[in-house]
């Protein structure tokens, strides 16, 4: 589980984080809601190790982050404003090289993957033919193959389609129900049902 | 659930980023033969501007040479990091769960690899067209092979230094230059004493010996620098 | 753990801030003294060189100022490792104003290398093994001011330039005996000698007090900037409204 206790965080002269708490039970996902300025891509990021608050402490399974740098990074799979993709590799490529720098996978899996998100038949395309919300799928499908816990993913839902947005919600509940932990920031509702709890940054 | 299931070892994972790079160099072949492109129109500007005289050729070339290298190395580590920064895939880097600077180190090594190579092979050519003898040049392109891989992988700390600042070109050489220049010291020196026929092994000994120097420390500088610029 | 008190109030800014403070008169006292000594004992009741006359006196100058080139530089670096090691900014402070003090040295040293090498070689400039190091060293510095001016926030700046100076100050061994090398090979042993062990007490001991001066100089100007930098640094934090009045 993730504990953050008390964060606060300043961007030179802004004190952006001012004593944020948030705790993710494993089978839990938490929306981070918040105007524009609020502090969720901060929050994330420094969730995701990226940002050092300057007080607080951030424990995963009671451990503090910074005593695992690398073991805490390995749990955790981060979805960016960017993609984190390479628009001259193919979307088969992508996926294959980002999944097997973190563990072991074999090519059917990462194929179920692609047809998961709606690319069946797309893993020989090169990137850049691909359109913003497909590239937008494959970054969800990295996600989803990295094997790891904790996602925590900044404004998926922004700009996908309604047929994105289904792929995107049954792959977050999909991993929730396995015991997994998210955290997402979204300007709007989003259909995920029960397993949601809202956090409100101010 | 405390990590990631059956993680990868470090080598695997750094051999997939290595292969990566060396894919999406293959991807843009045109950008990696600017380097070698612009090392032979530099070695091309010294007989144009001197006197294209055999002894005086002979004399200054093992410097132009160098110099040509260092400098067209440095201006390929630009955009090293560049890419990876603007497309995200360096925050992916960082959160592998793998030791970051073994997996810089690959990158590193995969630019060293596309970008040396071709100057390496490059060299003959420039150094024969200014009356550098044929006896010199197995010396000639193993001090290069060396020498790139110092320059490439301090080079790297610049490149990862410099991402998060303003942007501007000349920075990146101003850092830099000053740190390489014993390479070129004794780049050079061990080429001159080839073409004038003595051993050229103390310089090359020290190149290694830096090589080894910068393969170790330097990815742990480019680690620190890349996690600066993802702040 | 009380041994570490004493650092973890180093971490404090207004501490350092009022240490710095009660340390600089005394180190501007002590300065004053052994360069005033220093500069008496050389330039006037030192007898002339056999050999350079009176163009050796610049060594009063010259030496201290080689010598807090490279002590600067240390000084940097190490305030820079603390600085990243620990998070501490107070030690990024130190190193921020440490730097300009370093490549000004620096630069007076090779302003009176040139100038010493006039009447002696009858050049301003020759590439001799130490003058070309500390050019090189100037370099170093400007590459170093250069990444720090080209953050607008000052949080990166100060871990980019930490990162730069660790890596330079591995690199100066590298650098001075490549270049010692190159010399060497190039046009025989170093022509100008520093203090001979020959040298007589009464250009020695002034030598000496020079040096030390210099050393307290470094360190009454880095309290100086120190002060500046945590004021400007701090502006908005409640402990320096009585200092620098209301805003």
């Amino acid at each position: 589980m993730l504990e953050a206790d008390r964060l606060h965080l300043w961007r030179g002269e802004r004190h952006v984080l001012r004593a944020v708490s948030v705790a993710v039970r494993a089978g839990e996902a938490v929306h981070l809601a918040g105007p524009n300025g609020a502090g969720k891509t901060t929050l994330l990021r420094t969730l995701a190790g990226f940002l050092w608050p300057e007080e607080g402490s951030i424990r995963w399974c009671g451990r503090p982050i910074a005593a695992d740098p690398d073991g805490y990074a390995g749990a955790t799979a981060y979805l960016g404003h960017d993609n984190g993709l390479k628009a001259d590799l193919t979307a088969g490529e992508n996926l294959h090289y980002l999944t097997r720098i973190r563990r072991p996978a074999d090519d059917a899996e990462l194929a179920a993957m692609l047809s998961r998100v709606g690319l069946a038949g797309r893993a020989e395309a090169p990137l850049r033919t691909l359109s913003a919300g497909q590239r937008r799928r494959v970054a969800m499908a990295r996600v989803a193959l990295s094997g790891a816990p904790l996602w925590l993913l900044d404004e998926p839902f922004t700009n996908l389609d309604v047929a994105a947005v289904g792929i995107l919600t049954g792959l977050i509940t999909d991993h929730v129900d396995a015991g997994g932990l998210a955290v997402f920031t979204a300007h709007s509702e989003v259909p995920l049902g029960g397993r949601t709890r809202r956090l409100a940054l101010a | 659930m405390s990590g990631a299931r059956d993680p990868v070892s470090l080598p695997s994972a750094a051999a997939r980023v290595f292969g990566r790079e060396c894919r999406l160099g293959v991807r843009r072949v045109g950008e990696l033969l600017q380097p070698v492109t612009f090392f032979l129109m530099v070695t091309t500007l010294f007989p144009l501007a001197l006197s294209p005289e055999p002894s005086l050729m002979r004399n200054i070339a093992p410097g132009v040479v160098w110099v040509g290298a260092l400098l067209s190395s440095l201006l390929s580590l630009e955009g090293l990091f560049r890419a990876d920064l603007d497309d995200g895939t360096l925050e992916q880097l960082v959160l592998a769960g793998q030791p970051l600077a073994g997996l810089v180190a690959a990158k590193v090594l995969a630019h060293w690899l596309l970008v040396g190579v071709p100057l390496v092979l490059a060299a003959p050519l420039a150094a024969s067209s200014l009356s550098v003898p044929a006896a010199a040049l197995p010396v000639l392109m193993l001090g290069l092979a060396l020498g790139t891989g110092v320059i490439v992988f301090v080079g790297a700390v610049g490149a990862a230094l410099t991402l998060a600042g303003r942007r501007g070109s000349v920075l990146l050489s101003l850092l830099v230059l000053p740190l390489v220049m014993p390479v070129l010291i004794f780049g050079a020196r061990a080429t001159d004493e080839a073409v004038r026929g003595d051993s050229a092994a103390g310089g090359l000994w020290l190149l290694l010996a830096m090589l080894i120097l910068a393969v170790t420390l330097a990815p742990l500088a480019v680690a620190a620098a890349v996690r600066i610029c993802l702040e | 753990m009380a041994t570490w008190t004493w650092f973890h109030r180093l971490a404090s800014p207004p501490h350092v801030y009022r240490i710095s403070g009660a340390f600089l008169p005394w180190l501007a006292l002590f300065t004053a003294l052994f360069i005033g000594y220093g500069f008496y004992g050389g330039l006037v009741l030192a007898p002339p060189d056999y050999q350079q006359k009176d163009a050796f006196r610049i060594i009063y100058v010259h030496a201290p100022s080689a010598w807090l080139s490279m002590l600067a530089y240390v000084t940097v670096a190490v305030a820079a490792a603390v600085g990243l090691i620990w998070r501490m900014k107070v030690a990024h402070a130190v190193a921020a104003s440490a730097a300009p003090i370093g490549a000004s040295f620096t630069f007076l040293a090779l302003l009176t290398g040139s100038l010493w090498g006039k009447p002696m070689w009858g050049t301003w400039w020759t590439w001799d093994a130490r003058l070309t190091s500390e050019l090189i060293l100037l370099f170093l510095y400007l590459g170093y001011l250069a990444l720090r001016g080209a953050f607008d926030d000052r949080a990166r700046a100060d871990q980019a330039s930490a990162v730069l100076a660790i890596v330079g100050v591995v690199n100066i061994p590298i650098i001075h005996f490549s270049v010692v090398w190159w010399n060497s090979l190039h046009q025989g042993s170093t022509v100008m000698k520093l203090a001979r062990p020959s040298m007589p007490g009464s250009m020695l001991w002034p030598l000496l007090s020079s040096l030390l001066g210099f050393t307290l100089l470094f360190a009454a100007l880095l309290c100086v900037r120190l002060r500046a930098e945590i004021i400007d640094r701090e502006r908005t934090a409640s402990w320096l409204r009585p200092i620098v009045g209301a805003a």
